[in-house]
């Protein structure tokens, strides 16, 4: 339960604001980095946080891409694949990391580590191709450093080293802003 | 010269980002001689008369817009617009990574001005790690007393917040943005009532870009004829231009107003002409929303204006550059599908007429397009403008249209 | 006026309240603007562009400010450039308005081939063909030939239940977000919402259960298409096919108007059937809404358990025997009888009230009359000082007050929580006074939460803070503070906690805040102020005018001796000092007020269904339905209302005055009526505040704001417009002359050691009526006692207990929370009873 574990964090976002209900995109990042994906009950633990119904909670999750609604791989490939990364040719590289994966856009591998998706320019135009993942950008890409990423993130798998979390160390932002 | 905004690239500042280099360089300057010499009014005309105008794209004067907000007690907000996700657009994330102060510093002027006491800057959540240089940053204004109760010893509190979004293009909208922010659907609300009246919380509220607020500091310390001695008459100063797509050197620049597309893309100075010897095609001048222009068009000047009379506009100066293999079905055809994805579904014209115009083009791209398709596609596309809610629907529309108007050989060469 | 700006809107001029927006000023001239999204009574948006017009504003000299002119004098008018969307832009000064120039009509087809895209054109199937916006607007400025490839078309569920009442067709949507917003804004249950974005939008819920609100029918009606649908109606009639007759609603004090549609059908051999029931628009009422009770408790009108003829006891079995066998069996017995009594519920209309105390006054000679279940009184302290007449809480605001004691709206009168609501947030202040936190507590400026015991107490001392300037800082100081300085006073009461004598002090309490004067005017006799009371059900209020009372005559005439009341009646039912007992529309036995039927020499029965009470009878009479029959209800802010019949008796049955009256002739109470109205007629002599009223002035009705109807091209709705009659409210005393504060006894706490039992009221508690409508009963209320953690020490959340009282005995899921007080449980979803009672828990083992 989110609400227990990050109580300080949660208490700092809320303070933020005026309202209450503005904690609710802040929450559900946390609750999907903790979750893995926004479920069903983690959207109402969510709503119950912040005395939302948790239709509005869905409702944000089906709004906003960066929600999955659908459990996801460990890792999630957001591959941009937008005009200006295209020129660069980020849709040979998608094509690429699917084949080497063996999955479709969408799809997850077997072993439930990896996911694909395609997603909308995320600003990184320059150094495309680039890909996000679990939040972090992976710029000037190419298959032998695509092949250097997954191979990074399979040992991290293996030896089960939590990863680094962007959604918690914001969170935690927010408990220093003593705001 | 050194640059006015992209100062970390200059020679000793790499580490701009932490506060002791930006204190050590002038930074805070500008907060302290506001707190220390003019009203609130001052400072809103000098911006005015700085004619520093909105970088964020629609090019509104900032003076003006912080003259907008109500002279009554009572709270206001200053929002900064971070969310950045025109396709090839990337200045205001440079900024904030690595020259986060200055637009905090902007902020606050603002902030002050307006008789703010908060301010929130909304981030669209990819920017989530890029975002730490800006999150440490506001923890070390907070503890140097820069941000919070009694700035610099001043009657002057305000506190600084950040806010992530989770991709919604729209959310770039400034009353979509707000909303979003309040933790509603970001779908941007008619307007009137303006954010200037009724914004955030139904408050007053000024939104402005990244890029805008960070001209606000160099133009306080140097004044406002200093910034109009750069650029044009109407369009004052410098811009940030992010050059992407088949450049030589993909990036960002500081450049001044009125410098010719032309110099942007071939100069060594910035891009540098178009990779393998290819030749040069189109270019998107501000990201997928605006108008394509072809060579013709080139040696307008960069300003708000220059590009009027090629039917297309400055925008936020991101220059996506497409060489001669590009097909510009192929090229309106993912902007299109952007628009379709990015449509936040509001209003009727643009939730339904963008859907419509991807099944055209789709249909075109794919050969089994007819002469019908094209006229249908273009004349969906002018029945979309002018009746949408918000601007998204009148971006949208810009791929089909322009790429009829330049290459309509292209379109013929694909149907049946 | 300075309120008022002047426009013109193609060529009429016309003036309007500032802040009107140009689509509702136009719709007043009768100028037809189409809307999708914006509907009058909702928050315009500006979303589905439809009522995209022409507006230009005078130009002015930037130097002079002076307006500039044409060459011919005319003021210059900036359009500006396009076009706006009229629901959004509001009205001003010299504003001009075209709205059928060719840019207009040519946006209208622009826009309705955007709408088409995606619509799947299933007219001939769709519950709303016939009465929809879009397929009238399509034909009025549609391009008949379709662009768009069908099977490009983007394909989505057709029958996707939200709930158990409400049906979705995703194709059909139009995303103009209408049952969203009044949801959020209205109904606030906010368990509507949109998921996903573009042209994926769709409507969700989820709310457990789905769709939890009461108020979910009034989104089928506005949505402008035919993507929401009621579980009763769905497929079930076109719209063209059915007969409206207007009506009244039957289930709470508020009196909602309206609409009960019919059509007849081969299951009714031919008769007609309810199809569906509609709100019919009374803005000072129920405006344009229905609660879900109203609207789907319909089903028990043609229930096959339904009583068709009249029976007997004989040779202890009830057979059907004739109208006059019956009638003149129950003529005797109740002339032999050593003592009669008469017992009634509290939906009979005031016709028929009005014939039985009738019949029992005048014909039997006996003044023993009750109702079956007093749980409120008060009512002649609310004939003394009652809303006045002309009020409408729609108008209540800022500098307005309102205050609520002991009574959950939301459940006992949602039609009020409504617009109580409302109120408060147009900025009237809202002192609520109660055991336990509200669905209303939220909207409250004071939230005075007070031990059920002392609620009286604490509304006394409110009073008497009232009365004098003190500086005092209390919770219960400034709150009365708040209510003696308001504009305007409103204040209800219910029972919830109380005994009946605890509510006639309360009544009184009020009374007094009410008369307090300030600058010289109480807060009584003038438009929206005075006392409201929840009764707990639709003509209790006729019931009192008509002296349905051991004490009082019609007119609130003291009798001048007292009869036996419901509980003597009961006693003397089981002791064999009662000899006969007649029984109108009600079930004590099966309420359980009386174990069975005693020691009574004879029982007769009037009703709908065979209750437990009509099983022991000896003569049964088959009433008819409130569908069935014509009549007036009188709501609890005294609005005198008709309603007329909408399909024809079940079997044999006749209206109940009628049975009365033929059983009034033949014991001497003079002759029988023949004819509703003519009843209504001698009712208004004997009942003074009813004088001046006659069935074709409750019938009349005049313009309301907003315009709704049917084939609008404004759309407001599927609402019926009112044609049928808007009623009267009947003037309290204070209206005409002076009333004088009341005397309060002293008073007395009548609490018991022990967790006091508090029963608050379910909107949907089982009953002999609700319990037949098939599409509520997922929806009943669950039985659940709340209790404090303090006190729920043995028992846990979700323990199933056994509550034990003097009365009940029933099993209910724990809840444990800190919303009730300590000392207190509160039990939901059994039959209201007033009063609080000692509960005995144990727990049942699994
Ligand atoms: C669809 C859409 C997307 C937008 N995205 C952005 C954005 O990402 N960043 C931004 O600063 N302004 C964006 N804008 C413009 C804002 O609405 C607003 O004009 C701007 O933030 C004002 O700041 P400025 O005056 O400093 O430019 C967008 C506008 C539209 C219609
Ligand atoms: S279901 Fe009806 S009311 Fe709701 S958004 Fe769709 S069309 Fe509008
Ligand atoms: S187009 Fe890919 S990051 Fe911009």
């Amino acid at each position: 339960m989110i609400a227990e574990k990050y109580a300080k964090e949660i208490e700092g976002i809320i303070a933020r604001y005026p309202s209450k209900k503005s904690a609710v995109l802040p929450l559900m990042h946390l609750a999907q980095r903790e979750y893995g994906y926004t479920s069903e009950s983690a959207m109402k633990e969510v709503a119950s946080i912040l005395d939302l119904d948790p239709t509005q909670v869905l409702s944000l999750a089906g709004f906003y891409t960066m929600f999955y609604e659908e459990p996801v791989g460990k890792y999630v490939l957001e591959i941009c694949n937008d005009l200006a990364c295209a020129l660069r040719g980020a849709d040979e590289f998608v094509d690429m990391a699917c084949k080497k994966l063996d999955i479709t856009p969408e799809e997850t591998t077997d072993d439930g580590l990896f996911t694909i998706k395609t997603v909308m320019c995320l600003g990184a135009c320059d150094r495309a191709p680039m890909l996000q993942c679990n939040m972090s950008f992976e710029e000037n890409l190419n298959e032998e450093k695509f092949d250097a990423l997954l191979g990074r993130l399979r040992a991290e798998a293996t030896a089960g080293t939590p990863s680094f979390s962007v959604a918690e160390k914001m969170a935690s932002y927010a408990v220093k802003d003593g705001a | 010269m050194g640059h006015i905004l992209l100062r970390h690239r200059d020679e000793g500042l790499e580490n701009l980002h932490q506060l002791d280099v930006y204190r050590a360089n002038g930074g805070y300057d500008a907060l302290k001689k506001v707190l220390d010499e003019y009203s609130k009014d001052e400072v809103i005309t000098i911006i005015r008369d700085s004619n520093l105008r909105g970088r964020g794209g629609a090019g509104f004067p900032a003076g003006l817009k912080w003259g907008f907000i109500p002279k009554v007690d009572g709270d206001k907000y200053v929002v900064i617009n971070t969310d950045e996700s025109e396709t090839g657009t990337f200045k205001d994330r440079e900024l904030v990574e690595r020259n986060p102060h200055q637009v905090i510093e902007g902020a606050l002027i603002a902030a002050y001005a307006i008789g703010a006491k908060q301010i929130y800057n909304y981030f669209r959540g990819e920017f989530m790690s890029a975002a730490f240089n800006f999150e440490e940053a506001l923890q070390e204004c907070y503890a140097a007393g820069l941000i919070g109760e009694n700035i610099m010893g001043s009657d002057f509190s305000c506190d600084f917040s950040c806010h992530y979004g989770a991709g919604a293009y729209i959310c770039g909208e400034e009353t979509a943005l707000l909303n979003s922010l309040q933790g509603d659907l970001g779908q941007p609300w008619s307007k009137p009532p303006f954010p200037a009246v009724e914004g955030l919380y139904s408050k007053p509220t000024v939104v402005n870009n990244t890029e805008t607020l960070a001209n606000v500091p160099p133009i306080i310390m140097n004044g406002a004829d200093w910034y109009k001695s750069m650029g044009t008459e109407r369009s004052a100063g410098i811009k940030i231009v992010c050059l992407s797509g088949h450049i030589n050197k993909p990036g960002n620049y500081e450049v001044e107003m009125g410098t010719s597309y032309r110099d942007i893309l071939f100069d060594e100075k910035y891009g540098g002409g178009i990779p393998n010897g290819k030749k040069f095609k189109a270019l998107l001048p501000s990201g997928g929303s605006g108008p394509v222009i072809v060579d013709d068009a080139l040696d307008a000047p960069m300003t708000y204006e220059g590009l009027t009379e090629h039917g297309s506009v400055m925008g936020s100066a991101s220059l996506i550059v497409m060489d001669e293999t590009v097909d510009m079905v192929w090229a309106a055809m993912k902007m299109i599908h952007f628009f379709r994805h990015e449509s936040c579904g509001k209003c009727t014209p643009c939730r339904e007429g963008v859907f419509w115009m991807k099944i055209v083009i789709d249909r075109i791209y794919n050969g089994i397009g007819t002469e019908k398709d094209i006229k249908t596609l273009e004349s969906v596309a002018n029945q979309i403008q002018g009746n949408t809610l918000c601007a998204l629907g009148e971006f949208a529309i810009n791929p089909a249209l322009a790429t009829i108007r330049h290459f309509p050989e292209e379109y013929r060469a694909k149907i049946k | 006026m300075s309120d008022l700006v002047t426009l013109t809107i193609d060529g009429t001029e016309l003036s309007v309240p500032k802040g009107t927006r140009v689509a509702d000023a136009a719709k007043s001239v009768g100028i037809d603007i189409p809307v999708f999204c914006h509907h009058p009574k909702l928050e315009p948006v500006g979303a589905c562009r439809m009522c995209l017009v022409e507006i230009g504003m005078p130009m002015r000299d930037r130097a002079t400010g002076e307006p500039m002119l044409n060459e011919d004098g005319s003021p210059k008018i900036n359009f500006g450039r396009g076009l706006q969307t009229s629901c959004t832009a509001v009205v001003g000064e010299g504003m001009v308005v075209h709205t059928d120039t060719e840019a207009v009509t040519d946006v209208r087809g622009t826009l309705l081939e955007f709408q088409l895209v995606n619509h799947p054109l299933d007219c001939p199937i769709c519950d709303k063909g016939g009465e929809c916006p879009l397929q009238n607007l399509v034909m009025d400025h549609g391009k008949m030939e379709s662009r768009v490839y069908f099977e490009d078309k983007r394909r989505s569920d057709k029958h996707v239940s939200l709930g158990d009442l409400i049906f979705l067709d995703r194709e059909r949507c139009i995303q103009c977000a209408r049952c969203i917003r009044f949801q959020d804004e209205v109904a606030d249950d906010r368990v509507l919402q949109f998921h996903n974005r573009g042209v994926n939008l769709e409507i969700v819920t989820m709310s457990d259960p789905g769709f939890d609100s009461y108020w979910s029918g009034n989104t089928t009606d506005i949505c402008p298409v035919g993507a929401l649908t009621t579980a009763d109606f769905r497929f079930g009639a076109r719209p063209w096919e059915m007969t409206p007759s207007a009506s009244i609603c039957s289930q709470c004090a508020v009196g909602c108007n309206m609409t009960v549609n019919t059509r007849r059908e081969a299951r009714s051999g031919g008769k007609p059937v309810i199809k569906r029931i509609l709100p019919r628009q009374n803005e000072a009422v129920n405006e344009l809404w229905l609660c879900d009770k109203g609207r789907f408790t319909h089903d028990y009108v043609a229930s096959p358990e339904r009583l068709t003829s009249p029976m007997m006891r004989k040779d202890g079995e009830l057979v059907a025997v004739s109208w006059d066998e019956a009638l003149n069996a129950a003529a005797e017995g109740l002339q032999a009888a050593s003592s009669v009594a008469g017992l009634a519920g509290q939906r009979l209309s005031n016709e028929d009230y009005f014939m039985l105390q009738k019949l029992f006054r005048k014909g039997l000679k006996s003044g023993n009359l009750d109702v079956n279940n007093r749980q409120i009184g008060g009512g002649d302290v609310v004939a003394q000082v009652g809303i006045a007449a002309g009020s409408d809480l729609q108008q209540l605001g800022k500098g307005d007050a309102i205050l609520v004691v002991a009574s959950d709206l939301h459940e006992e009168a949602p039609l009020w929580w409504l617009r109580v609501k409302q109120a408060a947030d147009r900025g009237a202040a809202l002192v609520v006074i109660n055991g336990r936190s509200t669905r209303l507590s939220s909207h409250a400026t004071h939230n005075l939460q007070a031990d059920s015991g002392d609620i009286v107490a604490t509304v006394r001392q409110l009073v008497s803070m009232a009365k004098v300037e003190t500086d005092g800082t209390g919770a219960l100081d400034a709150a009365a503070e708040t209510l003696i300085t308001a504009n305007n006073l409103v204040a209800f009461y219910g029972y919830e906690g109380l005994s009946y004598e605890e509510t006639e002090s309360l009544a009184k309490a009020l009374a007094n805040l009410l008369l307090i004067q300030m600058d010289g005017e109480p807060h009584v006799g003038r438009m929206n102020n005075g006392l409201i009371p929840v009764w707990p059900y639709a003509n209790t209020q006729g019931a009192w005018d008509m002296g349905i009372h051991p004490a009082l005559l019609p007119s609130y005439k003291a009798a001048k001796m007292t009869g036996m009341d419901a509980v003597a009646m009961f006693a003397g039912a089981a002791d064999g000092s009662l000899d006969a007992l007649y029984v109108v529309g009600a079930d004590p036995i099966g309420d359980g007020w009386m174990a069975d039927r005693g020691k009574l020499g004879l029982l007769i029965v009037q009703e709908l269904f065979m209750t437990k009470t009509a099983v022991t009878a000896d003569i049964i009479f088959p009433a008819q339905s409130w569908a069935e029959r014509d009549g007036t209800f009188t709501n609890g802010e005294r609005r005198v209302q008709r309603y007329y019949p909408a399909i024809r008796p079940a079997g044999d049955s006749r209206p109940d005055w009628q049975i009365l009256s033929q059983l009034g002739e033949r014991v001497g109470a003079g002759k029988a009526e023949t004819v509703t109205s003519l009843v209504f007629r001698s009712l208004t002599k004997a009942a003074r505040q009813y004088k001046g009223m006659d069935y074709r002035s409750l019938g009349q009705v005049e313009a309301q704001w907003p315009v709704v109807g049917g084939d609008d091209r404004y759309y407001g709705g599927n609402a019926f417009a009112n044609t049928a009659g808007l009623g009267k409210q009947w003037a309290a005393v204070a209206e005409s002359k002076a009333v004088k504060q009341f005397e309060m006894d002293d008073a007395v706490s009548s609490r018991e050691d022990g967790l006091l039992l508090i029963n608050a009221a379910s909107l949907y508690t089982a009953g002999t009526l609700i319990d037949k409508s098939a599409v509520l009963a997922p929806r009943m209320a669950k039985i659940t006692l709340t209790i404090n953690p303090v006190d729920a020490t043995a028992y846990e959340d979700g323990d199933t207990l056994m509550v034990r009282t003097d009365r009940v005995t029933v099993q209910a899921t724990a809840v444990v929370s800190d919303d009730v007080m300590v000392g207190t449980a509160v039990l939901r979803g059994v039959k209201a009873m007033n009063g609080t009672a000692v509960a005995r828990l144990s727990k049942i083992k699994e």
